[in-house]
């Protein structure tokens, strides 16, 4: 019951919100998420450390077919609903300085968003998961589209193409893997279980990876699959750009460790080593181009690319340390992107502009933000004792592993970072003064809300994440398990 | 039968309304005479047993009201219920000859059901005929407009060469198995290849003959060439009510023929044929919409896609009840969507006198409500999950996909891709572009009209959120 009402609140508050005008939707949207915050929390401390999904839902949807609307939660699941749950409050407290047009349907569409995401996070089949998939893009397409920056029109549609491509190739997949499950005269069933005991050749395995992951891949993305990203994050309102790289992007990850790796690990045993080069090209490339970006959410982005790009390698190296990795990167990421760009995003708004060149100098008036913005940005960086650390650490560990030349090249990430953020911050906040150093104003009471908690986690993360692999460890273990089989 | 009876009585009846001076009541009546049809089906009153003077079916079993001819009747029923509050601007103008267009919609819904319910192949042919013969008046029924004369001309000229091809195919068919009953030609047409090799091209030409004058009526490639300029000519609620309820008569009945009468061991024969004729119109279907600039073509060019995603069920005719679902389910999905699309289409060209994409521009800001049917209904076309187009084709894939037509399964999925493209760009003139100079005024909407097409919306996405609630009924 729980899972479905953390799936129904956000929609449920959504609708009311058609109700309400102007500020009041946002402080509805606001507490709407908190309550919803309050719940994930709650069946977090429900929540038996187990590698079995809890707080099971699983009710005939197209009966005659097969198809159970089941949905659950397990250690995997439940980091990522938390994940959610905690980001979507900061995000819409974030966009409180904003004044968007029709609020009552922009926020409407965050929540909408949010039980999109929880929806892919906790289906425990393959088409309700590739249900939410596609809803939780609806609202995002128009979120980054009708408040997005001037060139929004091209860009969505871009991005929308793209993804939904790649979903209908993921469709597919699992349609076919659907009906393998009668291959031998059984009924039929696109339950998670009933994929994982499959029992497929090692050349279908592999193209239903290659349908599968095309989708996962444009989501993560994979270099490269990349070149919507940067566009769709600069052109889409801050707090859609925080919602796609905060969580949008671990849907990706996460479906790769759910709906891939057990079901056809076969299969993705031979294309480990394309798509670890890839991984690591992608690495590279992102921080290279990060290094000559002038406008600070394109740096961001590339910034992401290059760090996601660590977290597929890790992740494909199907080990231990490489598999909890991803997952502490994945909660961490979120947290570090999202502060990210709401420090952009800040910037921005005060100086009315984001280019690199034309600031610098801020921090003589802004002692808050200069703190707030160099924590956040030495955890993207992997300072020790920032969360970064921990998942960035385990990951190269992982892929040391795997190999140890792809360890080295891909442990590049972490001093290219350094190069790339660190130079950021020094021509942002310190350097020669420029035409904002005096007038810009330190942070507001709402915006340190929201850093805050992001800083906080920061160190929770860094300091204790023995918190969360607690969580997950069962659920790598049983997909470590599957892999093996 | 007793839908025909109703809807035949009544269209006469409302042919003496027309006399009175208030043209007000006609619609409410019409309204009212398909709400009691949609009724008597769903409730499955309409069965053969009220042929209680003669047990058989309906003249000498010549047409038969089962489950199937019930649950399509109702489709059309129903989409013909929400169709029509859009054609309210004929009746606030007085227009004169307002009875006789409803009544002859009224026929072509007689015709419509008769396609659907008909086991004897004159019936089939009738049913055609009284369809088309209404379409034809009503295409040209803006009788001012230049446009609407030529559709209505190239309708009924290229319609008329359809149906006399249709007709010798019928005829040649009767010469080789010597009867008009589904049921028995089916039995003789299995049987002749073998038993007479002399008769058999004859069975073989009729067949085809017949596919072409089917596909024609249904729009499939290549007799499809009438359809685009006829739906941008034709007077924008009959260009809705052609799009959805000739296409879902056109298919069902299109099914029945080929499940009964051309099953089994001819099934060879034609397949192929039928399959060249899938892929082709999901090919220009879909890419002739992205090339379209007028909404109104767009969405000729994407029913001709439909036509061919249905074909899909009639290719893998031997999954039996699951095609015949999915042609079910699929129609209704689809016709949903394409009625609230006509309908908003409609409201903003008598507005604002334009049916390109650019008349829609910034329709979300003066009509929040028109953009959302749009959008909702684009989305349900374009079979993204939430609304029922994406189970409609999910049911279609799986009838294909379990004769093992693969390939066939993977170019439509890949045509799908392509038609997300077209079906994006209203939504992006709706939302994402401001409206053009002279066109920021809110189009007028009755309240009749937005209770309509809240229902719209409601039925799409409850057929995409519980598309259990439909499931089964055709068993039954």
């Amino acid at each position: 019951m729980l899972t479905a009402l953390l799936l129904i609140w956000p929609v449920a508050a959504a609708l009311l919100l058609h109700f309400v005008r102007g500020n009041a939707a946002r402080a509805l949207a606001f507490g709407a998420s908190l309550v919803e915050l309050a719940l994930a929390v709650f069946v977090a401390i429900q929540f038996q450390t187990g590698s079995q999904p809890q707080f099971e839902i699983n009710q005939p949807w197209l009966q005659s077919a097969g198809i159970n609307f089941h949905i659950g939660i397990d250690g995997l699941s439940l980091l990522m609903v938390l994940l959610t749950a905690f980001l979507v409050p900061l995000i819409l407290l974030a966009s409180f300085r904003h004044d968007y047009e029709n609020p009552s349907v922009f926020y409407a569409l965050v929540l909408f968003m949010q039980t999109g995401l929880i929806g892919v996070f906790v289906a425990m089949d393959a088409f309700v998961f590739y249900f939410f998939w596609e809803v939780a893009l609806i609202p995002i397409y128009f979120l980054a589209g009708v408040w997005g920056g001037e060139r929004r029109v091209q860009v969505t549609l871009k991005f929308f193409i793209y993804t939904v491509v790649g979903s209908l190739l993921m469709l597919a997949g699992f349609v076919y893997l659907y009906y393998m499950t009668g291959a031998n005269g059984g009924a039929r069933s696109s339950d998670l279980a009933a994929f994982y005991n499959l029992t497929l050749s090692t050349q279908e395995q592999s193209w239903v990876f290659l349908l599968i992951f095309a989708a996962f891949a444009i989501k993560m993305p994979l270099f490269p699959l990349h070149s919507w990203q940067p566009d769709t994050y600069s052109e889409a309102p801050a707090p859609a750009t925080m919602l796609l790289s905060g969580i949008m992007l671990k849907m990706g990850i996460y479906g790769t460790l759910r709906w891939l790796m057990p079901i056809v690990p076969k299969g993705m045993s031979v294309h480990i080593p394309w798509i670890m080069v890839l991984a690591v090209i992608g690495i590279i490339y992102g921080a290279l181009i990060a290094i000559r970006q002038r406008d600070m959410k394109r740096l961001i982005a590339f910034s992401s690319l290059s760090h996601v790009g660590l977290m597929i390698a890790g992740m494909f190296s199907l080990t231990a340390v490489g598999l909890q990795g991803t997952v502490i990167q994945m909660l961490a990421h979120g947290v570090n992107v999202v502060g990210m760009f709401f420090i952009a995003d800040i910037i921005e708004r005060r100086t009315g502009t984001r280019q690199i060149p034309e600031l610098g100098g801020l921090t003589r008036a802004t002692p808050l933000l200069s703190v707030t913005f160099l924590v956040i940005l030495l955890g993207t960086v992997a300072l020790p004792l920032t969360n970064g650390f921990v998942g960035e650490f385990l990951l190269l560990m992982g892929v040391y592993q795997f190999n140890p030349w792809l360890g080295a090249v891909a442990g590049l990430t972490i001093i290219f970072g350094a190069v790339y953020l660190l130079r950021m911050f020094q021509r942002v906040m310190l350097g020669p003064d420029s035409s904002f150093s005096s007038v810009i104003r330190d942070l507001t009471g709402s915006e340190l809300a929201v850093l805050v908690p992001l800083i906080l986690m920061v160190f929770w993360i860094g300091l204790f994440p023995g918190t969360f692999m607690h969580i997950s460890e069962p659920a790598i273990q049983k997909l470590l398990v599957l892999i093996n089989r | 039968m007793l839908s025909i009876i109703l809807l035949s009585v009544s269209g006469l009846a409302n042919l003496f309304l027309g006399f009175l001076r208030s043209n007000r009541l006609i619609l409410p009546v019409v309204l009212l005479v398909l709400l009691a049809v949609l009724a008597v089906n769903v409730a499955g009153i309409d069965t053969n047993a009220l042929a209680g003077w003669n047990q058989s079916p309906y003249f000498n079993g010549m047409l038969t009201f089962d489950r199937y001819a019930q649950v399509f009747t109702a489709v059309m029923a129903l989409t013909a219920l929400l169709l029509l509050p859009f054609s309210q601007k004929y009746v606030q103008e007085g227009n004169p000859n307002l009875a006789e267009f409803y009544s002859l919609l009224l026929f072509s819904l007689v015709g419509a059901i008769m396609m659907v319910s008909y086991n004897n192949v004159l019936i089939l042919f009738l049913g055609i005929e009284t369809l088309s013969i209404a379409m034809y008046v009503l295409a040209g029924s803006d009788k001012g407009n230049l446009r609407s004369n030529e559709a209505a001309l190239k309708y009924f000229l290229m319609g008329s060469f359809a149906t006399g091809i249709l007709l010798f195919g019928i005829a040649l068919l009767y010469g080789a198995t010597g009867t008009f009953d589904l049921a028995q030609m089916g039995v003789k047409a299995r049987a002749l290849p073998l038993a007479d090799a002399a008769m058999a091209p004859m069975l073989y030409i009729g067949i085809l003959l017949m596919l072409i004058g089917i596909g024609f009526k249904i729009s499939a490639a290549p007799f499809h060439f009438w359809t685009p300029d006829v739906y941008e000519g034709a007077p924008t609620v009959f260009t809705g009510f052609m799009s959805t309820i000739v296409k879902t008569a056109g298919i069902a009945g299109f099914f029945k023929l080929l499940m009964i009468a051309f099953g089994g061991d001819t099934t060879g024969f034609w397949l192929p044929t039928l399959t060249a004729m899938l892929v082709l119109t999901l090919l220009i279907g879909n890419v002739g919409a992205v090339a379209q600039q007028n909404a109104k073509r767009m969405l000729a060019y994407s029913s001709i896609s439909h036509a061919g995603y249905l074909l899909l069920a009639l290719v893998s005719l031997k999954s039996g009840a699951l095609s015949a679902n999915a042609i079910f389910f699929y129609s209704l999905a689809y016709s949903i969507a394409t009625v609230a699309a006509f309908a908003v289409l409609k409201l903003v060209l008598d507005q604002r006198g334009r049916d390109d994409y650019e008349g829609l521009n910034g329709l979300a800001k003066t009509n929040p409500l028109l953009a959302l049917a749009m959008t909702v209904s684009m989305l349900s076309l374009a079979g993204i999950p939430l609304t029922g187009g994406f189970f409609g084709k999910f049911y279609l894939f799986s009838a294909a996909a379990e004769q093992g037509y693969i390939g066939l399964v993977i170019f439509a999925v890949v045509m799908s891709a392509i038609g997300i493209y077209y079906y994006l760009r209203p939504i992006m003139a709706m939302y994402m572009r401001p409206a053009v100079e002279g066109a920021e005024e809110p189009v007028a909407v009755t309240s009749l009209q937005s209770t309509v097409l809240i229902v719209l919306i409601g039925l799409t996405l409850l057929l995409g959120l519980v598309p259990g609630i439909v499931e089964g009924v055709l068993n039954a």
